[in-house]
């Protein structure tokens, strides 16, 4: 058995002439915790969607678990937990159901799949609502469930495809919390989000991919080592006065970022530009230093942030 | 290491050998909601029997069937389970497919699984099937008791309208597999509705001109009731087998369309 438990040459997918996914190549270690972080319509979800062997790649090669999705879907997907973009629950089956049967779909004995299905509503908190239907459940809670279906299979590896959007601050921890318990057992994790955060919290190792390519690569320190500066000053004006002060500034720090409503400056040094700023003059309404996050590593690298 | 083992490799990825899930989903669905809904469509084929085959039977009197004189209530009952067999497997394969495919996303979740697109394909026409099955078998018990059973063959109808309506719904559910909009499915009736009427059911098609005759022969209702009406008069010829020949290339079809038609669908 090979090391990697993913393999990535040249992955291109195309929708007719359009180019989703655009000559990737990446390797996920067994065990390892990876993520792809991009903007909208960056080719995240068609990607996941082709490691889950539920997308048929249009060239390159791909490998999942040392198989090739293109015939081997069925025993690839047995080892993997899928957790969509868009939660597709089965509204004819209740809650606790809904996990039955996923079970039953891989094959579990009824005892089984009942087993698992209770200490998975345990853990998506939704215990009380295992004979409810799904329809009325909220947004929070049908992710929840989600996530706990893709559970079901005590998986080797998770593919999330934006776990954590919808879900409230507690029960996103929570989550954070049962899939570093998940990554401790030795589940790879492949996921994709918009928190910087949570790549930060959650990934080993971060790929940035923008219109269908990889941008660049790395741990999230390493990113923000090479692709920003240590500290990072915000300066607010007001929107309709950034643009001319930042053409003042320009030169203050190493770099510039002027976003709408604020100006970002990189350098090593925040409060030393910040004084240097006040001293020509230009008072901003508010001011921030803060350290680099993968968001500056984003904005740099797609001209783009990731928040929309 | 996974709970779940591995399905080896079959048909290129397209079947993970456990299409038994898929049916029970489908019984676990159908217990939680509808299960009443589901015995309208068995009236409809008994309400002709009561009103045609009692009432205008009455008037009519006996019908020649290769040279056996039988009562027109024998005659019509035959098409009419062939007929509750069919409505079983194209509810179920048309609109609930419709409905799994286009809304409930339903067969993408399925997909996310170790199941494969065949698994899919032969779950769920196997219900649609056993819905026209439980159709049949109650028809088959309103007709025994009502005498029109003549032979005692009859019983060996219940496998055929079995074939019958895996053909229908192996078919009704390619043919919904290539449905987006409600409109298209609006076509559906108008081809259901003068099949039903014209398929040799309520009168032989030997009243028809040549050329309407071999219409009539190339759809697949006209065959099931032909089939059908020589188990419950045991009256038998030697189309028997040519009937026969017509569902399992019918059935055969519909599979290998729908499954293709799910990958293309779902695994593109
Ligand atoms: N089935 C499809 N048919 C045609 N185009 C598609 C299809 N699926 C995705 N695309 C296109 O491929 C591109 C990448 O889509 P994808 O869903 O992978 O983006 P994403 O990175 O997941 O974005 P988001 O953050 O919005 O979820 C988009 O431009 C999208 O319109
Ligand atoms: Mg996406």
């Amino acid at each position: 058995m090979s090391h990697s438990v993913i393999r990535a040459v040249n992955l291109t997918k195309k929708y007719d002439d359009f180019v989703a996914v655009d000559g990737i190549s990446f390797e996920v270690a067994r065990g390892e915790s990876f993520g792809l972080l991009g903007p909208n319509g960056a080719g995240k979800s068609t990607t996941m969607k082709m490691i889950a062997s539920v997308s048929t790649r249009t060239s390159g090669e791909l490998t999942v678990l040392d198989l090739d999705p293109n015939v081997d879907g069925p025993a690839i997907r047995s080892q993997l937990g899928v957790v969509p973009q868009e939660d597709n629950l089965d509204g004819e089956l209740r809650v606790r159901e809904n996990l039955l049967t996923y079970g039953r779909f891989f094959g579990l004995s009824r005892a089984e799949a009942g087993k698992r299905a209770d200490e998975l509503l345990e853990f998506a908190q939704l215990s009380d609502r295992a004979n409810s239907k799904v329809e009325p459940l909220s947004g929070g809670m049908k992710r929840r469930l989600t996530i706990a279906r893709s559970l079901m299979n005590d998986p080797q590896m998770l593919l999330l495809d934006e776990p954590t959007t919808g879900l409230d601050p507690q029960a996103r921890h929570i989550l954070w919390d049962r899939l570093f318990r998940l990554k401790e057992q030795g589940t790879t994790l492949v996921l994709t989000t918009h928190y910087m955060d949570e790549a930060e919290q959650l990934s080993d190792r971060i790929v940035v991919v923008d219109k269908g390519q990889i941008m660049a690569e790395g741990s999230p320190a390493e990113l923000i080592r090479t692709y920003s500066t240590r500290e990072v000053l915000e300066v607010r004006y007001g929107s309709d006065k950034n643009v001319s002060v930042a053409a003042l500034i320009a030169d203050v720090g190493e770099r510039q970022e002027v976003l709408p409503d604020r100006i970002l400056i990189y350098s090593d040094n925040g409060e030393q530009d910040l004084a240097e700023i006040t001293r020509r003059g230009h008072h901003p309404t508010t001011s921030l230093v803060r350290r680099s996050s993968l968001e500056d590593v984003f904005l740099r690298l797609t001209g783009r942030s990731l928040v929309e | 290491m996974s709970a779940v083992t591995a399905p080896k490799r079959r048909f290129g990825g397209m079947y993970g050998g456990n299409a038994r899930a898929i049916i029970e989903r489908g019984f676990k669905a159908t217990m939680t909601n509808n299960y009443l809904i589901i015995l309208s469509g068995f009236f409809e084929p008994v309400f002709y029997l009561f009103s045609m085959g009692v009432g205008l039977g009455g008037i009519i009197g006996t019908i020649d069937l290769n040279g056996t004189e039988i009562s027109y209530g024998a005659y019509i009952a035959p098409a009419l389970l062939a007929v509750s067999a069919m409505n079983g497997a194209i509810y179920d394969s048309t609109w609930n497919v419709f409905f799994k495919l286009n809304f409930a996303k339903l067969y993408q979740t399925m997909l996310l699984t170790s199941l494969g697109p065949l698994d899919v394909a032969i779950g769920e026409i196997t219900l649609a099937l056993l819905r026209g099955g439980i159709y049949a078998v109650g028809f088959l018990t309103v007709m025994s008791i009502m005498g029109l059973a003549l032979s005692p063959l009859a019983i060996f109808a219940i496998p055929v309208v079995i074939l019958i309506a895996a053909g229908f719904a192996s078919v009704g559910m390619a043919f919904t597999s290539y449905m987006k909009t409600f409109q298209q499915m609006d076509w559906l009736p108008l081809v259901m509705l003068p099949m039903f009427l014209f398929s040799a059911t309520f009168y032989p098609i030997s009243i028809y001109p040549e050329p309407i005759q071999v219409l009539v022969q190339c759809f697949p209702l006209w065959h099931g009731v032909e089939l059908v009406r020589m188990f419950t008069t045991g009256v038998f010829t030697a189309a028997a087998w040519g009937h026969l020949a017509y569902f399992v290339v019918m059935l055969g079809t519909g599979v290998i369309v729908v499954a293709r038609r799910l990958r293309s669908l779902f695994l593109r």
